[in-house]
């Protein structure tokens, strides 16, 4: 969260939310998430466990340029 | 009772020295749905902003303040908006506890300074984004 904390903060394009996984299990469903973190951009691209700013800029940029 | 303790309030006191403008956290309740839920995370946010002047405190109903919800894109209650010197987009769903109560500490300095600590590329790529970015992290408290 605090990489996409910090984007949303960078560009008025990006919102970032905080999902508590046990708390919403529906949301959790629809999204399927087995492990934590989990990040889902767009509700296309997704990906677990914390990457390292280049790689998670390169997976914002993706799920733009595929819509 | 108190949620934080006297040693979790005097460390984010001083992480709170490097707020720089007003933050307004808005929160979403409904005491229909996650009502107790509803009640914690509102306690938590209340000790959390009476740790620093500079932040204030909004509380709504998801199906009352309907329509603040929607403008805020919220549909999911416990909720929190964390707002500076405009909206960035910063929600928390769920009551922020464990990593999250960090994320929300550092999103409240972040949202405050307007300053992301960023790498100059990334904020270049960012402010050339051709279309809308809605990042979703799931997370849990441990």
């Amino acid at each position: 969260m605090r990489l996409a904390q910090h984007m949303a903060v960078a560009s008025d394009r990006v919102r970032a939310t905080a999902i508590e996984a046990t708390e919403f299990p529906d949301l959790s469903r629809t999204y399927r998430v087995m492990a934590v973190p989990k990040i889902v951009i767009n509700d296309r691209i997704q990906f677990e466990g914390a990457l390292p700013e280049p790689q998670f800029l390169a997976h914002v940029l993706e799920a733009v340029e595929s819509k | 009772m108190a949620i934080l303790n006297a040693r979790d309030e005097q460390q984010i006191r001083k992480e709170f020295e490097r707020l720089q403008g007003p933050v307004k956290l808005v929160i979403f309740s409904q005491s229909l749905a996650a009502a107790e839920l509803c009640q914690q995370n509102e306690q938590l946010v209340r000790e959390v902003a009476a740790l620093s002047d500079q932040i204030s405190v909004e509380t709504l109903n998801l199906a009352i303040d309907h329509e603040r919800a929607e403008a805020y894109g919220v549909d999911q209650v416990p909720a929190i908006v964390v707002e500076g010197a405009r909206d960035y987009g910063i929600r928390f769903y769920g009551v922020p506890t464990g990593y999250e109560f960090s994320n929300l500490i550092d999103a409240i300095i972040v949202a405050s300074t307007g300053e992301p600590a960023l790498a100059d590329d990334t904020k270049a790529s960012l402010a050339a984004l051709a279309g809308d970015v809605d990042i979703k992290v799931f997370s849990t408290p441990t």
